[in-house]
């Protein structure tokens, strides 16, 4: 249908989830269905000397308590997988439950299944646990000093792994020739994630059938399977069927497999009885895998024009306690090969160390490695454009890659394959009234009063959509970067879609439905989208990485193409032409040239599946499957400006105002689009002012409520300003890029540049984020 | 043990003999099947589960069940009357005052408490009214367009 791309359809996901209709995993019951509670251990690092569940076992409706033992006695691989391997990455043993020692607060010690989940919990109470406490550390940094706790005896000095992008001479070179650098020590703080539906499993084995099947919190249903079977269960592939029902949110926490769901399963393998589990807030805080935890020192040599000419890079990452899913490669290949940013930088070095400590574990969080980097980028440039006085518009101006340079290959492997950087700029510039801007800051300068402005700029880069496959199978990943589609019409014209993409919240339905209708001129209505389901769907890598419409959407886009080949044929032959010589154009096969010589998508879907007069060559049925392998990542980029101001007698922040003008390439639907970036932009944002996830120095997390994690809440933001420019993806079918992450990549550095903007007459050039009034307050008065 | 409780939940009168201790919430959700009301940190602080209970916006997994005898309850299912939707639920849907959903029966409930209390509140005042309830995917933008959309078709 005409018109149905770019327009902001409402979402055909929302009725259910309007009326409290919408099924989650904790809303599913099914019959004889027992409750899971597990015992997580309250030390960050303790030796295991005896489990004594007698207590809990004689509670009335206690089914079963579980621990290590039975692990090892169901003969099952038991352990949780790392999925990304890199040269020398040092792999522990992560088991489902912690056997002889636990590596930090939360691991998972033993599990109750009780008739109902009161019980459950009291028994999980019940459960004593002798434990001899050990030293450990917490802190990535200090767990890299001599004499630091080991978190496992088989990493040596805690070093996960030691990695490096770019060169390291030229590097050197650009420096001792620069005419101007600037440096930084900042830590990028730890986060977690805060999908507001915690994480949830429900697992029903069939003993009969020998299968199982786990409705779960997941954001990519067949990579948990394949994890579960192999790594966890044991279970062959084709026994388990994993199903997503509504996901709530997920933002990376969903992606990874983690030991509470094959825990559950195993439970309801012993006990042939359905069993669920979900989390409580403080177990998803203690479980979920947390996001960022950088120390970094970086550094940006100029020349006399303030035109860069190196970047130096030293990170060190913390992985946390166990390697999580895709951990190795968020603070590597998502992070060290984003450091080009907007720039054309002729030398970058970058250098990163991955280091257990005894905390949850740290993998992909919204944005993954991208607002690491852009934060170490776009802070340094905010520094230069101080240091050589070209202030932060002509010094990200003069760096940005210029137009006719793309493809545009980076010193840090990636290839841009198109992008266009000013006019971004401009129009926020425009949007945000920048000169104005300037002057009121200039009056309340001279005025000398308690309430400075200050501006922030964000010229980001982000690559979305992890491919080719090759490649990165090439650099440690387990696993493809595909995504499949397959699209069936049937008789009656009507279309299902099955695509691996698995929506948590997105809103794959509608747009996936309008990608469909465009591009077989049929109304959207008439199109069903079906995902989260391994029986239903036949393979799919899942929603991350902002991938859902670039690679999704573009399997989806090949496969209605390979439908209207075949349909051409079937046309030409009822219509006794060449298929050659057929076009096909709102939902009707037409012969060139002879418009009254046509024929419509419905009677060529019937006679396929008639097949009654039919070509001999071909197959009946109209459907197609496509494994879609995009060549190259997409690279969305916008530039974001904020403006606050800073009440220098308190330290506290005020939101003035945020502009954003963001190019995702061509939209299929402007206003989910939208929506994507206002989540992000709060994420983001929500980093650079409140959350931190803090641990003491014996390995608590000081911040394990909402009650001292400090989520954004509406009352703390503000309405943001968008708008877009438009540069389509040059190479996949839809010209689509990726908006998921665009608005947690930008916003971090966004406000702390506009906060150290405000306090530039302090002599202020760097706060550590989160930005709290008393961090403020202190840079003020020190 | 167990105690009796007579209540009225969205409109049809109910009785349950409940565990002292039983939540609200698991009662609504696990013993009524009313499961649009969600637990997003049983502690009182996200708002997903946010009923209203004689009016008042209340986080149901604060709240004893027991607690509720003789009280008037509505959730997420009882707001649409006679196959309409709540002009909240239309603003929310019209608006994009939604993504994932979980958070969105409590906002939905706090919302409409709001409402009540202020027929026309501006900006500022929708971000006061809803802030006892997080949103993680909307960033909020669209939910104060939401609620602005539902006191313009109130009123
Ligand atoms: S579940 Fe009740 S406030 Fe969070
Ligand atoms: S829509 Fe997902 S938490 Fe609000």
């Amino acid at each position: 249908m005409a018109g149905v791309l770019g327009t902001s359809i409402k979402r055909r996901e929302d009725p259910a989830l309007i009326t409290g209709r919408g099924k989650y995993t904790d809303d599913l019951n099914v019959p004889g269905m027992a409750h899971a509670a597990i015992v997580r251990s309250p030390y960050a690092h303790a030796r295991i000397r005896g489990i004594d569940a007698s207590a809990a076992e004689a509670l009335p409706g206690v089914l079963a308590v579980l621990t290590a033992r039975d692990v090892a006695a169901a003969g099952i691989p038991g352990v949780v997988p790392v999925g990304w391997l890199l040269p020398d990455l040092k792999t522990p043993a992560h088991p489902m439950i912690a056997a002889d020692t636990v590596r930090h607060v939360g691991d998972a010690v033993a599990v109750v299944v009780a008739e109902d989940r009161y019980i459950a919990r009291d028994a999980a109470d019940r459960v004593a646990v002798d434990y001899e406490p050990l030293d450990a550390v917490a802190d990535v940094v200090a767990a890299l000093e001599d004499g630091a706790p080991a978190v496992h005896e088989d990493a040596p000095g805690n070093v996960a792994f030691d990695w490096e992008i770019g060169e390291r001479e030229s590097v050197d070179a650009a420096f001792a020739s620069a005419a101007h650098t600037v440096q930084l020590d900042l830590r990028n703080n730890r986060l977690i994630p805060h999908a507001i539906e915690p994480r949830a499993v429900l697992a029903s084995y069939d003993s009969n059938a020998g299968s199982m099947t786990i409705h779960m919190t997941s954001q990519n249903p067949h990579v948990h399977r394949l994890l579960m079977t192999l790594a966890s269960l044991g279970m062959p592939e084709h026994k388990v069927r994993i199903v997503a029902p509504e996901v709530g949110g997920g933002f990376g926490s969903k992606i990874h497999h983690y030991a509470d769901e094959a825990i559950v399963g195993l439970c309801s393998m012993k006990l042939d009885r359905p069993v669920k589990w979900t989390a409580t807030r403080t177990e998803t805080n203690l479980t979920d895998a947390h996001g960022r935890d950088h120390s970094t020192h970086c550094a940006l040599a100029l020349d006399a024009d303030g035109r860069i000419t190196g970047l130096r890079v030293d990170t060190t990452a913390a992985m946390g306690a166990y390697l999580s899913t895709f951990a190795p490669a968020v603070p590597t290949y998502l992070y060290g090969t984003l450091m080009s940013g907007q720039y054309d930088i002729p030398a970058i070095h970058c250098h990163v160390t991955g280091v257990f400590t005894h905390t949850t574990p740290v993998d992909a969080y919204r944005g993954a490695g991208r607002p690491e980097a852009t934060y170490v980028v776009e802070r340094l440039m905010h520094l230069a454009g101080e240091t050589t006085g070209l202030g932060p518009v002509e010094v990200r101006r003069r760096n940005f890659v210029s137009p006719d340079a793309f493809p545009y290959q980076t010193q840090v492997a990636l290839a841009y394959d198109s992008g266009n950087y000013g006019p971004a700029m401009d129009r926020a510039l425009e949007m945000i009234g920048y000169d104005d801007l300037r002057s009121e800051q200039a009056s309340r300068r001279g005025n000398g009063g308690g309430r400075q402005i200050g501006i922030g700029f964000s010229s980001y880069i982000e690559a979305c959509g992890l491919a080719p496959s090759a490649v990165v199978g090439s650099l440690g990943a387990q696993a493809g970067q595909w995504e499949s589609a397959d699209v069936r019409v049937h008789p009656t014209a009507s279309v299902t879609v099955y695509t691996g993409s698995s929506s948590h919240g997105q809103g794959h339905e509608t747009t996936f439905s309008q990608i469909v209708a465009d591009r077989l001129g049929i109304d959207p209505e008439a199109v069903e989208v079906i995902h989260g389901d391994t029986d239903l769907v036949q393979f799919g890598m899942g929603t991350y990485g902002s991938r859902s419409a670039a690679v999704g959407g573009s399997a989806i886009a090949r496969s209605v193409d390979k439908i209207i080949e075949k349909g051409k044929k079937i046309a030409a032959h009822l219509l006794e032409a060449s298929a050659e010589d057929l076009e096909y154009e709102d939902g009707s096969f037409r012969v060139a040239g002879s418009p009254d010589r046509s024929l419509g998508l419905g009677d060529v879907a019937l006679q396929a599946y008639l097949a009654h007069n039919y070509p001999d060559d071909l197959e009946p049925g109209l459907s197609a499957t496509s494994f879609y392998d995009p060549s190259n990542f997409t690279y969305p980029f916008g530039t974001h400006v904020c403006v606050v101001e800073v009440d220098t007698e308190t330290g506290s922040i005020e939101l003035l105002r945020y502009a954003a003008v963001d190019d995702v390439g061509n939209v299929i639907n402007p206003m989910i689009v939208d929506g994507q970036l206002h989540g992000g932009l709060a994420q983001g944002i929500g980093q650079a002012l409140w959350e931190n996830a803090v641990y003491d120095e014996s390995g608590q997390l000081v911040s394990g409520s909402l009650m001292d994690y400090a989520v954004p809440k509406i009352h703390n933001l503000i309405s943001f300003e968008l708008d877009r420019t438009t540069t389509p993806c040059p190479h996949n079918p839809l010209g689509v890029k990726g908006v998921g992450e665009a608005g947690a990549i930008a916003s971090p550095a966004a406000v702390v540049n506009a906060v150290v903007d405000a306090l530039a007459p302090f002599g202020i050039d760097h706060i550590d984020m989160p930005l709290t009034p008393e961090k403020v307050w202190r840079a003020v008065n020190s | 043990m167990t105690v009796s409780i007579q209540l009225e939940v969205n409109g049809k009168p109910v009785q349950a003999a409940v565990e002292p201790r039983r939540l609200l919430v698991h009662f609504l959700r696990e013993d009524l099947g009313l499961t649009g009301a969600n637990i997003g940190c049983e502690t009182s602080l996200c708002g997903a589960c946010t009923v209203l209970v004689d009016g008042n916006a209340v986080k149901s997994c604060t709240m004893l069940a027991a607690q509720a005898d003789g009280a008037s309850v509505t959730t997420i299912e009882g707001l649409a009357q006679n196959g309409e939707l709540h002009p909240l639920q239309e603003g929310f849907w019209e608006k994009h005052g939604l993504q994932c959903g979980y958070c969105t029966p409590g906002m939905i409930l706090s919302a409409n408490y709001l409402l009540t209390q202020n027929q026309n509140p501006n900006d500022e005042e929708i971000r006061e009214g809803l802030k006892g309830n997080i949103c993680r995917c909307t960033g909020y933008h669209n939910i104060v367009e939401a609620v602005k959309y539902a006191a313009e078709r109130m009123s």
